[in-house]
């Protein structure tokens, strides 16, 4: 999950990584208020998942409470890159003498953790990655080891940062690590690490990624969670425990284990070339040892999206029993009933897929065919939803 | 010859006491693999009988392995307590520890991944995977042992189903090893390891490797494949369709940025040499063109 960057402070805050004062708002008046309270100049921050919204217009510094509410009025429900802006960050406004870079992130090339630093940081880090990547430091970190005082003074001797600096650049890199480790991050970016004019460094701006499989020991992550951004199908499927993610196309898929899921997706969309273009609407994994009941949560979520014109169900039973797959299939359509009304293309092969065929053909349900190839059904699915 | 394991490895269950350990056990014992054991932390001294195999269960691998001779592991305990297994295993020097538990927070993958670095003595197979299989022989993890036989087909891939689904596709023909290495960021052996494993294997002629989106694990890959492998290889990567951003089930199914398109990968497998298949059922045609069967 990623975070928003005034959730990305806050957890920043608790950690004592130095920040600034700052406060959200979701309206002109409660940003106004909160210019109030911080006092001065602040500046106005569009709180979008999203890159680039400097650019776009969506960060302006307001000399007063006044100018905060209009700025703030202005940036409310604004369009970034399709992300629209609900909220606001207020933060006291800093006079920016040099501005840098931080990263840790997992390193899955070299299975391990890595710090990424520069004294270029801002807007353009990306382009100096590219254009300049002396610049840029990296250093692998030990998932044993982690960020001590000793490995802070080799990544900021390693990035070059002024002497001036050094101690407090070492102080946000071993208080970071503390917030990387501490909340199972997978990410966490400062951009810029700012050195105000008095000489504080300061981190202004914050990206944060969690890893949602440490849920269970972090009870804390569940508030972070964007109810309102969630498609309303996606979190029907979560509350079901499936693991569903809405695409734009037609042909609804179920199947088990993701790899096979997404290769799926693949054979549909190869298929659809031939019949006007037709794409996978979904991914949707039902998982291993699927249940009858796991099969029927899945299908109604699938046959509740309109954009839905067939529907390919492709099961390979490893641990998973086909006749439990097709009783599930059947029991979904007697539960769905007539609501139920787009065609079903079933392949089943591997553990007990005689007895899974042989349910589904007694069931002679109208709505279901069998084929017995993934390239064939997927052929089938996508020339029905091109009618 | 097989990779990785044989018919004499002698393997360990971790939390085979639990549901999911006993269910699998009982399959593992059905297809062949000599199971000794079990470890469950505060259930030492038990003996547990898995039709009517008497295994005994103890508190840590060192003590199951000098009872037993134990040299590999299957750890199926819940994430919760996965970290704490395999670092007990690594502790005890298990040469193979195999790891199917799906879910566990990769904190704790790179902290017992470095872990066994620093010791240099496991290897580690997984987390979130089937397990490995050479049929006819053992069978360490999910992997139904009733797909197909034994053969000079050598397969590695990060996808569990799409491992079932091509072993169907060449059951005729036979594997030597099948490797599940697991679709998480950080896993403990990759496709290079298997990739050269099966190089020096003098039963396996040719290799299937199946990829999927995300890292660049495919593209280093290729990159050992024009190096050191010799032998056919053919490739399937899944995920041409998934949107960027989104997670796609496997941890490590996340495509962010221009790496780790599945075009991307085969693009760098193509350049290596590689055939790559459209679709599972065409790379098993491209298989069987190039063994003439």
């Amino acid at each position: 999950m990623d975070l928003f960057e005034y959730q990305a402070r806050d957890i920043f805050e608790k950690h004592g990584v130095p920040v600034l004062a700052a406060a959200i708002a979701t309206t002109a008046d409660e940003a106004e208020a909160a210019a109030t309270k911080i006092g001065g100049k602040v500046v106005v921050k569009a709180q979008v998942k999203v890159g680039g919204r400097g650019k776009a217009g969506g960060v302006k510094l307001a000399e007063n409470p006044a100018d905060a509410r209009e700025k703030a009025g202005a940036i409310l429900g604004m369009d970034i890159k399709g992300h629209e802006v609900r909220t606001v960050m207020i933060a006291a406004a800093a006079p920016i003498e040099a501005e840098y870079y931080l990263a840790i992130l997992l390193d899955r090339s070299n299975r391990t953790f890595l710090v990424m630093a520069s004294v270029s940081g801002g807007m353009d880090i990306e382009e100096v990655a590219h254009t300049a990547p002396e610049k840029l430091a990296k250093v692998p970190v030990s998932a044993v080891d982690g960020i001590s005082p000793t490995k802070a003074a080799e990544i900021i001797k390693a990035a070059n940062f002024p002497a001036e600096v050094a101690d407090q650049v070492a102080h946000v890199l071993v208080k970071l690590w503390e917030v990387f480790q501490s909340e199972d991050a997978t990410l966490v970016e400062v951009n810029p690490l700012v050195k105000t004019k008095d000489g504080k460094v300061i981190a202004l701006d914050g990206k944060v990624t969690l890893d949602d499989n440490a849920d269970f020991r972090q009870p804390d992550h569940e508030a972070l969670i964007d109810q309102a951004a969630e498609n309303p199908l996606e979190a029907a499927a979560k509350e079901k425990g499936l693991n569903y993610v809405k695409l734009d196309g037609e042909v609804g898929i179920i199947g088990n284990g993701a790899g096979l899921v997404m290769s799926t997706l693949d054979v549909v969309a190869y298929a659809g070339e031939k019949h006007g273009g037709v794409r996978p609407a979904n991914f949707l994994d039902i998982g291993g040892g699927a249940s009858a009941q796991v099969m029927a949560d899945g299908l109604s979520i699938i046959l509740g999206d309109k954009d839905v014109k067939s529907v390919f169900v492709n099961v390979f039973g490893g641990i998973t029993a086909c006749d439990a797959v097709a009783t599930g299939i059947v029991q979904a359509l007697e539960l769905l009933g007539s609501k139920a009304t787009k065609p079903i293309v079933v392949r089943l092969d591997g553990n007990n897929v005689v007895e899974g065929r042989a349910i589904l053909d007694k069931a002679a349900h109208p709505l279901v065919q069998q084929l017995d190839t993934m390239d064939g059904a997927a052929n089938r699915a996508a020339e029905l939803a091109a009618k | 010859m097989s990779i990785f394991l044989n018919e004499n490895t002698k393997v360990i269950v971790q939390g085979m006491t639990g549901s999911e350990g006993t269910k699998h056990t009982r399959r593992m014992l059905a297809s062949g693999t000599k199971i000794v054991g079990g470890v469950t932390p505060g259930k030492g001294g038990q003996v547990v009988d898995i039709d009517g195999h008497q295994l005994p269960v103890f508190n840590t691998v060192a003590e199951a392995m000098s009872a037993t001779g134990a040299n590999a592991s299957v750890v199926f305990v819940p994430p919760k307590f996965a970290k704490a297994a395999v670092i007990d295993a690594i502790d005890a020097a298990m040469p193979l520890v195999v790891v199917i538990t799906e879910g566990i927070p990769v904190h704790d993958s790179a902290s017992f991944y470095a872990y066994s670095l620093t010791k240099g003595t496991t290897r580690i197979v997984g987390p979130n995977c089937p397990g490995l299989i050479s049929p006819g022989k053992s069978n360490i993890g999910i992997i139904p042992a009733d797909i197909t036989g034994a053969g000079p087909i050598g397969l590695v891939s990060k996808s569990g189903t799409l491992t079932y689904q091509m072993m169907y596709e060449l059951r005729d023909i036979g594997f030597s090893t099948a490797v599940g290495i697991g679709g998480d960021p950080v896993i403990g052996t990759t496709h290079i390891d298997c990739l050269k494993a099966f190089q020096d294997d003098p039963e396996t002629t040719a290799i299937v490797m199946i990829g999927e989106i995300g890292g660049d694990a495919e593209e280093r890959a290729a990159a050992f494949i024009a190096e050191y492998v010799t032998k056919p290889v053919v490739g399937y990567v899944a995920g041409f369709t998934a949107p960027e951003g989104k997670t796609m089930g496997h941890a490590g199914a996340i495509v962010s940025g221009s790496s780790g398109t599945a075009q991307a990968k085969k693009d760098a497998l193509e350049a290596a040499g590689v055939k790559v298949g459209q679709t599972p059922s065409e790379t098993a045609r491209l298989l069987r063109a190039i063994l003439g069967r």
